[in-house]
C-alpha cells in the first residue's frame, strides 16, 4: 500500500532525480577533465552512445551543455566572446557557446568539460558536421560522420523486410563497424560484445520507458509539462542512454507517472488549454516562456522536441540482443530517420499528436539560430491549418540568443492567441447548448 | 445611458474612445504617450470624457489595450490590440477580412471573420523594420515634419528604390541618396514603397480576402495609403477613425461586458492610485 509519505516522495521525483543525475554527469565530466581523460563529443540525433558507453567513454553533448548556458542566463557572454573571436551573429548559437567554452579551456557554468578525444556525428543536421570540423581544427580531434539514409527518396519509407531498407541497414551497420574500429584505436581497448549487449539492454529499457512516458501524458489533466519537465527527462534520455542509472531513472519515472495517471494528478496549474509545442524551446527565458502560456491555463502536453531531441528513441525500438550490431544499425536507421521526419514530415507527426493528445492549439516556435528545425515550420503550419481545425501560433525567437528574444512582443502574440482560443471555446459552448436545446 | 470606454496605450501615442450603448463614439482623445504611461492613459481617458461631456462614473466598463494595457490602472480588464483592431475594423467596415495596423513600433497583419474575431495574425519581429519608426527615421534624416511625409512623397516623379528595411540603416541610405542629388520626394516615395512591400508580405502571410482596412497612426499618411494600394492592387478602407481603431475595439469589448451585466459595480479612485 502506498502511504502518504511514499506519495510525497513519488510526485516530482523524476524532476528531482533528473536534476541530480545531471549534476552527476557534469561532475563525472569534471573528473575526466581534471585527470586529462578521454571523452567523446556527440549529438542528440544519433549519438551512438551505445557504442561509446561500451568503451567507457564519457560523453559530452555540446547541444545540451550549450543550452544549459542559456538556461543559466550566461549564454550572451559566450555568444559575445565567440563573435568577438570572429564568428558571425548568424551562426548557430549552440556552436558559438561551445566555441567560447572551448576558448575558455572547457570552463562551463556547470563545471569543467574535458576536451574531445573523438567526435561522432550524423548527417541529421548539417551544422553537426561543421561543428565537428571546428574541434578537428582546434584539437585535431578525429571526427566520425555517420551517413543515415533519410526518407526523401520520392517520399517513400521502407521498413524491415524490404530490400531497400535492408541495404540501408547494412550501410549503417558497416559504418558502425568502422566506428568500433576507430574507438578501439582511440581508447586502446578491444570491443567487448558482452558489455555491448548489456548497454543495449539498458537502452532498450530506456526506449520502452520513454515511449511510455510520452504516451502517459495523453491523460487529462496532463501529468507533466512537455517543455519544462520534458526537457529534464530529455537530458537524462540522452546523457545516460545505455546506462544502468538511465534505465533505473526511466523505470522510476514511469512508476511516478503511472501513479499520477491512476490518481488523476496533473500539474499545479488548472489545465484549460492543451498545447502542442513544435520546435526548440526558448531557453534564454525558459521559465518565463512557459509562464506566458500557463498564466492562461495553457499546458504543453507534447512536443516535436521530445521526438527529435531524443534522437527518435520515442518510438521505443527494441534492440535484438542476439544480433546486436545489426540491430543497433536498424534502430539507428529508424530512430534518426524518425527524428528527422518529425521536422521534415512534421504535418504527419503533428496530426498524430493532435489526435492522440486532444490538442487545443499548436505553438510553432522557429528560432533564428537553427535553419534545420525552423525552415519547414511555415509549410508545416500551413499544411496543419489545411488538414486540422486547430488554431496555431507562430512566434519567433531563439534558443540561445536573448538579443532576439523580445518578451513584450512575445506576450502580446501569446495573449492574442489565447483571446482567440477563449472566443472559440465560447462559440463552441453556445453551439453545444443550442443543439441541446433543440 | 450606459457608456463604455477603450484606452489604447501605444508606444508613441495613447488613444481613448468612449462609446454609448448604441456604439456611437461620444468622446475620443489622442495624446503622446511619453515616459509616464500611467499618466498618459489617465490623461487620455479624462480628455475623451471631457470631449463627450461625460462623468467618469457614467462609464461602466473600461478596457485597456496596446503595449501599455496593464498600465491602464483604472481599467477593468485588458485585451491585446490585435483583438481590438480586428473588432474595431469590422465594426467600422463590416466587409473587412484583413486588417493592416501600422503603428509606431510594429506593423500587424490580422485576418478576421465577420464577427471581427481573429482568425490569424502576424507581425514584424524584434526590429522596427517597416513600421512607423522607419518613417520617423526618414523624416529626421530629411528634416521634414512627420505629417508632411505623405504629401511630399506623392509629388515623386522618379522614385528611388530603397533597399534597406532596417530603421537604423534607413537614415544612412536616405542621406546617401541626398548626397547623390536625388529629390526628396523621390527618396520619400521609395521609403513608402519599401514599407508597403514589407507590410504586404505580412498580409499575404495571413491571407488577403475581401476588404482590407488600414488602421493605426500611419493610416493618416496619404503616401502610405497610396503605396499600399498600389502594392496590393486594391483600395483600402480608410477613415478618420482608423487611428483610433484599437481604442474603438476595446470600447466595443467593454460594451459587451456592460451588456452582459458582468461589469463590476464601481471603479474606485483607489484603483487608479
Amino acid at each position: 500500500m502506498t502511504t502518504l509519505e511514499d506519495t510525497n516522495d513519488l510526485i516530482g521525483r523524476g524532476n528531482r532525480e533528473g536534476a541530480a543525475l545531471f549534476r552527476e554527469w557534469f561532475a563525472e565530466l569534471g573528473q575526466t577533465a581534471a585527470a586529462g581523460g578521454q571523452a567523446a563529443y556527440v549529438f542528440v540525433m544519433g549519438s551512438t552512445n551505445e557504442i561509446l558507453k561500451t568503451f567507457d567513454l564519457p560523453v559530452v553533448f555540446p547541444e545540451i551543455t550549450s543550452l544549459q548556458t542559456a538556461v543559466r542566463r550566461v549564454a550572451h557572454e559566450l555568444l559575445d566572446e565567440a563573435e568577438d573571436y570572429g564568428y558571425s551573429p548568424d551562426i548557430c548559437g549552440y556552436v558559438k557557446a561551445d566555441v567560447a567554452v572551448q576558448l575558455r579551456g572547457g570552463k562551463h557554468p556547470m563545471g569543467q568539460l574535458p576536451s574531445p578525444t573523438i567526435s561522432v556525428l550524423t548527417n541529421a543536421c548539417n551544422t553537426y558536421i561543421k561543428w565537428g570540423e571546428i574541434w578537428e581544427r582546434m584539437y585535431g580531434t578525429p571526427m566520425f560522420t555517420i551517413d543515415v539514409p533519410g526518407t526523401r527518396q520520392a517520399g517513400t519509407q521502407t521498413f524491415s523486410g524490404n530490400s531497400d531498407f535492408e541495404a540501408d541497414r547494412r550501410y549503417v551497420e558497416t559504418q558502425l563497424g568502422e566506428l568500433i574500429s576507430l574507438c578501439e584505436n582511440v581508447t586502446g581497448k578491444s570491443f567487448d560484445i558482452d558489455k555491448f549487449r548489456e548497454v543495449l539492454g539498458h537502452a532498450n529499457t530506456m526506449s520502452r520507458c520513454w515511449n511510455r512516458v510520452l504516451e502517459l501524458n495523453a491523460a487529462r489533466p496532463a501529468l507533466f509539462n512537455a517543455v519544462t519537465d520534458g526537457t529534464i527527462f530529455l537530458g537524462v534520455a540522452n546523457a545516460f542512454r545505455g546506462t544502468e542509472a538511465g534505465a533505473l531513472y526511466f523505470e522510476r519515472l514511469v512508476e511516478e507517472l503511472e501513479y499520477k495517471a491512476a490518481n488523476n494528478i496533473g500539474q499545479t496549474i488548472e489545465e484549460k488549454y492543451r498545447l502542442l509545442f513544435v520546435g526548440v524551446p526558448c531557453y534564454p527565458i525558459f521559465r518565463r516562456f512557459n509562464e506566458l502560456f500557463s498564466e492562461w491555463g495553457g499546458t504543453f502536453v507534447n512536443s516535436t522536441y521530445l521526438w527529435f531531441a531524443s534522437g527518435g528513441t520515442n518510438r521505443g525500438f527494441q534492440y535484438d540482443l542476439a544480433d546486436p550490431l545489426a540491430s543497433l544499425a536498424e534502430g539507428m536507421l529508424l530512430s534518426v530517420r524518425d527524428a528527422m521526419d518529425s521536422m521534415f514530415y512534421q504535418d504527419v507527426a503533428v496530426a498524430e499528436m493532435a489526435k492522440d493528445f486532444n490538442i487545443d492549439g499548436v505553438i510553432y516556435h522557429p528560432i533564428k539560430s537553427c535553419r534545420t528545425v525552423s525552415t519547414g515550420l511555415a509549410d508545416g503550419r500551413r499544411q496543419m491549418t489545411k488538414d486540422l481545425d486547430i488554431p496555431s501560433l507562430f512566434i519567433e525567437s531563439d534558443m540561445m540568443d536573448r538579443r532576439v528574444v523580445s518578451e513584450a512582443q512575445m506576450k502580446n502574440r501569446i495573449d492574442a492567441f489565447f483571446e482567440g482560443l477563449a472566443t472559440r471555446r465560447q462559440h463552441a459552448a453556445v453551439a453545444t447548448s443550442g443543439s441541446q436545446g433543440r | 445611458m450606459a457608456y463604455a470606454a477603450g484606452v489604447d496605450v501605444g508606444s508613441t501615442q495613447t488613444k481613448a474612445v468612449v462609446i454609448d450603448e448604441h456604439r456611437n463614439i461620444v468622446g475620443r482623445s489622442l495624446i503622446d504617450t511619453g515616459a509616464n504611461v500611467v499618466k498618459a492613459a489617465e490623461s487620455s481617458f479624462v480628455a475623451a470624457l471631457a470631449q463627450g461631456g461625460i462623468d467618469e462614473e457614467e462609464v461602466e466598463y473600461v478596457i485597456g489595450t496596446g503595449y501599455g494595457r496593464y498600465r491602464v490602472t483604472f481599467g477593468n480588464s485588458q485585451i491585446t490590440e490585435i483583438s481590438c483592431h480586428g473588432r474595431g475594423a469590422v465594426h467600422l467596415f463590416p466587409e473587412t477580412r484583413t486588417v493592416v495596423d501600422m503603428g509606431g513600433q510594429d506593423t500587424k497583419a490580422i485576418s478576421v471573420n465577420a464577427q471581427g474575431e481573429i482568425v490569424d495574425f502576424c507581425m514584424n519581429d524584434k526590429c522596427a523594420a517597416g513600421t512607423g519608426r522607419f518613417l520617423g527615421a526618414a523624416a529626421a534624416a530629411l528634416d521634414i515634419p512627420l505629417d508632411r511625409l505623405g504629401p511630399v512623397s506623392l509629388q515623386s516623379r522618379k522614385p528611388i528604390k530603397i533597399t534597406t528595411t532596417c530603421t537604423v540603416f534607413a537614415e544612412s541610405e536616405v542621406l546617401a541618396w541626398i548626397g547623390k542629388g536625388k529629390k526628396i520626394e523621390d527618396i520619400l516615395w521609395g521609403v513608402h514603397k519599401s514599407i508597403a512591400a514589407r507590410s504586404a508580405g505580412l498580409m499575404r502571410r495571413v491571407g488577403i480576402d475581401s476588404e482590407i482596412t488600414f488602421s493605426g497612426g500611419v493610416s493618416r499618411n496619404v503616401g502610405m495609403v497610396k503605396a499600399l494600394e498600389e502594392r496590393l492592387e486594391q483600395p483600402l478602407n480608410i477613415s478618420e477613425e482608423c487611428h483610433f481603431m484599437g481604442a474603438m475595439g476595446a470600447a466595443l469589448f467593454a460594451l459587451d461586458h456592460v451588456e452582459a451585466g458582468r461589469a463590476p459595480v464601481t471603479r474606485t479612485a483607489e484603483a487608479r492610485s
